[in-house]
């Protein structure tokens, strides 16, 4: 009885089971016939059709069609299609055929057919188990715009679980919605608040699209509302863009004219040789990561921490011999003191140029510096936001040193009455010869951070030493903050002014700018005042 | 108040100057007469040097008036405009062009134009060279006239600025202590010089030395804290219980 | 003993200009008359060569007036030696006329090659060459008066000036190599074929230009000596040495900076269009700040303040450059960077300051 049962059983589900099949199969054979023609608009439908209904190899299909890999058979009208390894495949069943199959003729398309394809395509992944699938295909039928993949879309939006993928969804049924003129007006004004929301460049071409030749008043207004949202937001964002890119400049600069904030601002030298002690620190890099290169390259991205110290103390030690061998000859004679740095400055490229050749060096980026985060459309990258902390960082230990060591507050004793300082017992030339060296260790600081951005080459100092000039005098020679402050609105400036006026003239503006500002305040933004200042 | 101004050759009224917050001149008023000579003391710091900034462009006033000649307003004009006016100063710091000879030194102050293009086509006429001789004789100068100024000592050149000054043939002169680094003889000669040309041009001399501002004899004004504390004769003002306490000492 | 000294001073301008005036003689008369097989013989490259130092000495010339007799320490007279030399570049260019690559009967190549339909404004008129000469003396003038104005009346000094002048030169680089400012962008103006008619490469161009070149250089000297010897020139000397109180005596000092600042300009630019047909080309390079401060060191070797120094100090720097480029060139850098700090540290009045010092000291004794 059991038995029978159990037969009863099996029969039935086997019966069932082969229905269902032979269901499917003679469904699935309809459909896929009607690509097994040479009438373009024939194959059009079928391809939609196909994207639509429910056969297992229909994503199978219509890759192989897109891909010239389809053909029909042209007694029998049955689809074959050659998997990627190049095996026949019977489309209707999904599986290789019993024997070879003959008299094959290709399924051709044409350019509307194609479009067809990648709309059908796109429409199929929306299925897809990857979310991220999911929302590629999204954006390409946000792009495609095909109106067949419109039911598709309304009912993976319903189904749709993830917040992120369905609001993709939702975009692109409302980039369909929004220029399908027979659409209910609602739908549209609702598509067109939805693009508003998203937000980007695409969505304002699409939304300025909208006219009174494919939409009611209604739609032409909720369309233009939305495309001035969006304007205004793509305003905002390209502001906090080059607000961004403007700190980054700003960060570079301060760099650079940090350690000059000092030799200059503080010590009243025109240290003209600045610039190279940049190039040291540059160098110093270089031979840091080539040695790790070398001998340890799991340490590679440690290359910059090792650095750091190094190139300090590289360049701090060729300021102290520069100032122990010249500068201390010549304090209060600033104008000679430009002059002998000048001559230091072009010997040390000459040395550099001997020791590592006259062409650029490569300097290697570390992991945590390459790469982007995109916030909505803000783009930041990693390498400029480590070196914006980074200069920060410098700023702050500096003006600890000014404020809070002994030494910052020798140093603030010497600058301020040389001679009583001197009768004070402080030994004026140790402090000197120690400012100079913590101005060029900065400096080579300075040089770690800007052979991520700049070409490391014997000329590097060179391309910084005018804008440093100009930013410390510019921010009030002798006041840390002043330099922050320059170097930042320079930075800023710049950036805003690029835009604009282009790269070139803009910097040609600036220039033209500072020199005016330079007249109007010769002594910058936060002059000292005082009756010492004066000779 | 008004007949103040229109006889005044110097006139300061309610003039404040501070520095960082710090105030150098407070309400300062006073006012100098035609030919009138004028002695300023005063504690240091209390903001004498500070005056003659003043009066001479090289400070702008926070507020207050300052005239000049009955109707020129200073506080608008730059130093040279002021110089040319006919306002000349001797600095409390002796400044000399150290480089150039005590004649040459003479010559640059010597009144006549002073635009770029007379200089470069005027070198020194008859009138010049009499005034420089005449400079000289009273500087006591002459033996001296090719020596570089920056070899002179501290009281030959306080003599060169004094020559200077008066080469410049000013209406007003502005004297910040002329007798520092001076022998007593040479002292009293300042003071007869200074008298004697009083008069023709108005003089205000700042001092600390009490004997030379007796000689003097005129009109004494004190500051202190940049206001006037006291004004009158020599003995009015030393017998001034406020100035006995803030400079003169009992 | 004040007019023994100018008597002495005069009898050595003197010496400086005879020896131009025998330099502007010979050197073409040996280049040109004499047969090449001649020991004696001069060959046309270096008549251009000495041409060349001469210029720079004119350019030394001018700095020296500036800086040393005025304080001003200028590190953007290039800027002005540049514009004189594409002012005199123009109209070289448009002498060329169809003779060029693209045989444009108006338009320079490479207005022709960046597809431009008109000549520019900027180059109306420079097939003139007194409308050329003209613009040689008025472009860095002009920009001498507008940046001096105000430069020197808000009181910018030192240091301050010397960087804002850095950043003139670095601003008009920046805007030179650019192509659609019309001047040839990166290229500069080049292949010159004549000037006046006369074909620029031969000799006898050449060896004129040299001697025009020694002429304006003596002229030049003169001017200078006789505006430092005046009255005004002692003025300039008292801002130099006590700027504010040369105010208090009431002389207007922006005017005396603007006015010598103005003239050195002008002398700068004729040099500069002195330099541009004897090197055959002229680019922006010219601007960079770096030329700016090496002609800075030729007035400092030679001595500051002593005007025949200055030009001494040129051409003396210049033969340097010219002979360790050819021989070591990796020590041209070392050497001119040593030159800068032994210059400042053991040679502050350069050579010829310290010879005159010299004398001096010498001519002290027998009058104190
Ligand atoms: N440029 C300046 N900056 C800051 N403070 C100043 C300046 N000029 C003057 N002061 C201050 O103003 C005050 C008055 O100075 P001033 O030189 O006028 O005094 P004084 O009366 O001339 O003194 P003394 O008798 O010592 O010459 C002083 O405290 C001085 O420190
Ligand atoms: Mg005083």
């Amino acid at each position: 009885m059991l038995r029978t049962l159990r037969i009863i059983l099996g029969l039935a589900i086997a019966l069932i089971s082969s229905a269902v099949q032979l269901v499917w199969a003679d469904d699935a054979s309809i459909v896929l016939t009607r690509l097994a023609t040479e009438n373009y608009s024939e194959i059009e439908a079928g391809v939609t059709a196909l994207a639509a209904s429910a056969i297992p190899s229909a994503e199978a299909v219509l890759n192989a069609l897109a891909d010239s890999r389809l053909s029909y058979r042209l007694s029998d009208k049955a689809i074959f299609f050659k998997d990627t390894s190049g095996k026949w495949i019977d489309a209707a069943t999904n599986a290789a055929p019993s024997e070879q199959p003959t008299g094959l003729k290709p399924v051709k398309v044409n350019n509307r057919v194609r479009r067809a394809l990648d709309a059908a395509i796109g429409s199929m992944t929306l299925l897809s188990a990857d979310p991220k699938k999911r929302i590629a295909a999204a954006d390409a039928v946000f792009k495609s715009r095909d109106v067949n993949t419109l039911s598709a879309l309304d009912s993976v939006i319903a189904k749709e679980t993830d917040a992120i993928v369905k609001q993709h969804f939702e975009e692109a049924r409302a980039a369909v919605l929004i220029l399908k003129p027979d659409a209910p007006e609602a739908e549209r004004v609702a598509a067109a608040d939805r693009l508003g929301q998203r937000g980007d460049q695409d969505a304002l071409a699409l939304l300025s699209s909208v006219t009174n030749a494919n939409a009611t008043a209604n739609v032409i207004a909720a369309g233009s509302l939305a495309a001035k949202s969006i304007s205004r937001r793509l305003a905002l964002l390209s502001a906090a863009q080059n607000a961004w890119y403007g700190l980054s400049l700003g960060s570079v600069l301060l760099l650079a004219a940090i350690g000059l904030a000092i030799t200059f601002g503080v010590m009243g030298i025109i240290n003209m040789a600045h610039g190279e002690m940049v190039m040291l620190g540059a160098y110093t890099t270089f031979v840091v990561q080539e040695i790790i290169r070398a001998k340890a390259p799991s340490l590679f991205d440690w290359s910059l921490p090792i650095a750091i110290p190094l190139a300090f103390f590289v360049s701090a030690l060729v300021g102290l011999v520069i100032e122990r061998m010249i500068i201390r000859y010549l304090y209060g004679r600033p104008l000679e003191t430009l002059l002998a740095t000048w001559g230091v400055s072009l010997m040390l490229q000459q040395a550099v140029r001997s020791a590592f050749g006259a062409n650029n060096r490569e300097v290697g980026a570390p992991s945590y510096m390459a790469g982007v985060w995109d916030l909505n459309g803000f783009q930041i990258t990693y390498g400029r936001l480590w070196i914006i902390l980074f200069s920060l960082t410098v700023f702050l230990a500096l003006l600890g040193v000014m404020r809070g060591t002994s030494l910052g507050l020798r140093m603030r004793a010497v600058i301020q009455n040389r001679r009583m300082a001197a009768a004070m017992g402080i030994r004026t030339p140790v402090v000197d010869a120690l400012t100079f060296a913590l101005g060029s260790g900065v400096a080579g600081i300075a040089g770690v951070a800007l052979s991520q951005i700049d070409n490391v080459s014997p000329n590097l100092g060179q391309s910084y030493i005018i804008d440093s000039f100009l930013v410390v005098v510019f921010g009030g020679v002798g006041n840390l903050w002043g330099t922050l402050l320059g170097a930042l609105s320079l930075g800023l400036a710049n950036k805003f002014l690029e835009p604009i006026a282009g790269a070139v003239l803009g910097k040609i503006i600036l220039l033209a700018v500072i020199i005016l500002f330079i007249q109007r305040r010769p002594r910058g933004l936060f002059a000292l005042k005082g009756r010492a200042v004066e000779q | 108040m008004t007949t103040d101004l229109t006889d005044s050759i110097l006139y300061l009224d309610a003039v404040s100057v501070s520095f960082d917050g710090f105030k150098a001149l407070n309400d300062l008023s006073f006012v100098v007469g035609r030919g009138e000579l004028r002695a300023i003391i005063g504690p240091n710091g209390a903001g004498k040097t500070t005056m003659m900034d003043v009066v001479t462009g090289k400070t702008r006033p926070d507020k207050g008036a300052v005239v000049f000649d009955g109707s020129v307003d200073l506080t608008t004009q730059d130093e040279s405009a002021i110089a040319s006016l006919g306002i000349g100063r001797k600095f409390q710091k002796p400044t000399v062009f150290d480089y150039q000879t005590v004649e040459d030194n003479l010559l640059l102050a010597v009144e006549g134009p002073r635009t770029a293009f007379s200089s470069l086509f005027g070198w020194r006429s008859k009138v010049t060279a009499y005034q420089i001789y005449e400079a000289l004789s009273i500087i006591r100068l002459g033996d001296l006239k090719y020596r570089l100024a920056g070899s002179l000592s501290h009281g030959q050149k306080q003599w060169l600025e004094i020559g200077m000054l008066l080469a410049q043939n000013p209406k007003l002169l502005l004297v910040d202590e002329p007798v520092a680094g001076m022998t007593d003889a040479e002292t009293e000669e300042t003071a007869r010089l200074l008298t004697s040309i009083a008069g023709e041009h108005a003089v205000v001399v700042v001092e600390h030395d009490m004997s030379f501002v007796r000689a003097l004899d005129c009109k004494v004004t004190c500051l202190h804290e940049g206001t006037v504390l006291a004004e009158g004769t020599i003995d009015s003002v030393s017998a001034n219980d406020r100035v006995i306490d803030v400079y003169l000492g009992r | 003993m004040i007019k023994f000294l100018f008597h002495r001073f005069d009898k050595t301008a003197a010496y400086f200009i005879a020896a131009l005036a025998v330099l502007g003689v010979l050197i073409p008369i040996l280049n040109l008359a004499l047969p090449e097989a001649s020991t004696f013989h001069i060959p046309t490259y270096l008549v251009s060569l000495w041409g060349k130092y001469l210029a720079y000495a004119l350019l030394a010339l001018a700095l020296d007036l500036v800086w040393g007799y005025c304080g001003i320490l200028s590190l953007g007279h290039g800027a002005f030696f540049a514009l004189g030399g594409y002012a005199m570049g123009m109209y070289l260019m448009r002498q060329i006329g169809s003779r060029g690559v693209y045989a444009d009967p108006i338009l320079p190549d490479f207005m022709v090659f960046l597809n431009w339909k008109e000549l520019p404004i900027t180059w109306y008129f420079f097939d003139h060459f007194v409308y050329a000469i003209a613009m040689v003396i008025l472009v860095p003038s002009l920009l001498a008066l507008i940046f001096g104005w105000f430069a020197f009346r808000s009181r910018v000094t030192g240091v301050y000036l010397s960087i804002i002048t850095q950043s003139l030169t670095y601003a008009l680089l920046l805007a030179f190599f650019r192509n659609d400012m019309g001047f040839g962008g990166n290229n500069g103006l080049t292949d010159f074929k004549d000037i006046l008619g006369f074909s620029i490469q031969a000799p006898t161009t050449r060896a004129i230009l040299f001697s025009i070149t020694a002429l304006m250089l003596a002229l030049g000297f003169i001017v200078a000596r006789a505006m430092v010897a005046s009255r005004f020139g002692q003025v300039l000397a008292s801002i130099r040495d006590a700027e504010s109180r040369t105010r208090f005596l009431g002389y207007r000092v922006e005017n005396y900076k603007l006015m010598v600042f103005v003239v050195s300009a002008a002398m700068a630019g004729i040099a500069g269009a002195l330099y541009v047909p004897q090197v055959g080309i002229i680019n922006p390079s010219e601007f960079a700040p770096a030329n700016s401060i090496e002609a800075v060191i030729w007035v400092a070797v030679g001595g500051r303040g002593t005007l025949i120094g200055a030009a001494i100090g040129a051409v003396l720097v210049n033969f340097a450059k010219t002979w360790l480029t050819g021989t070591f060139p990796d020590f041209w850098l070392y050497g001119l960077g040593a030159l800068f700090i032994g210059v400042t540290l053991f040679l502050p009045k350069g050579i010829i300051g310290t010879l005159t010092a010299r004398f001096n000291s010498g001519g002290k004794g027998d009058t104190a």
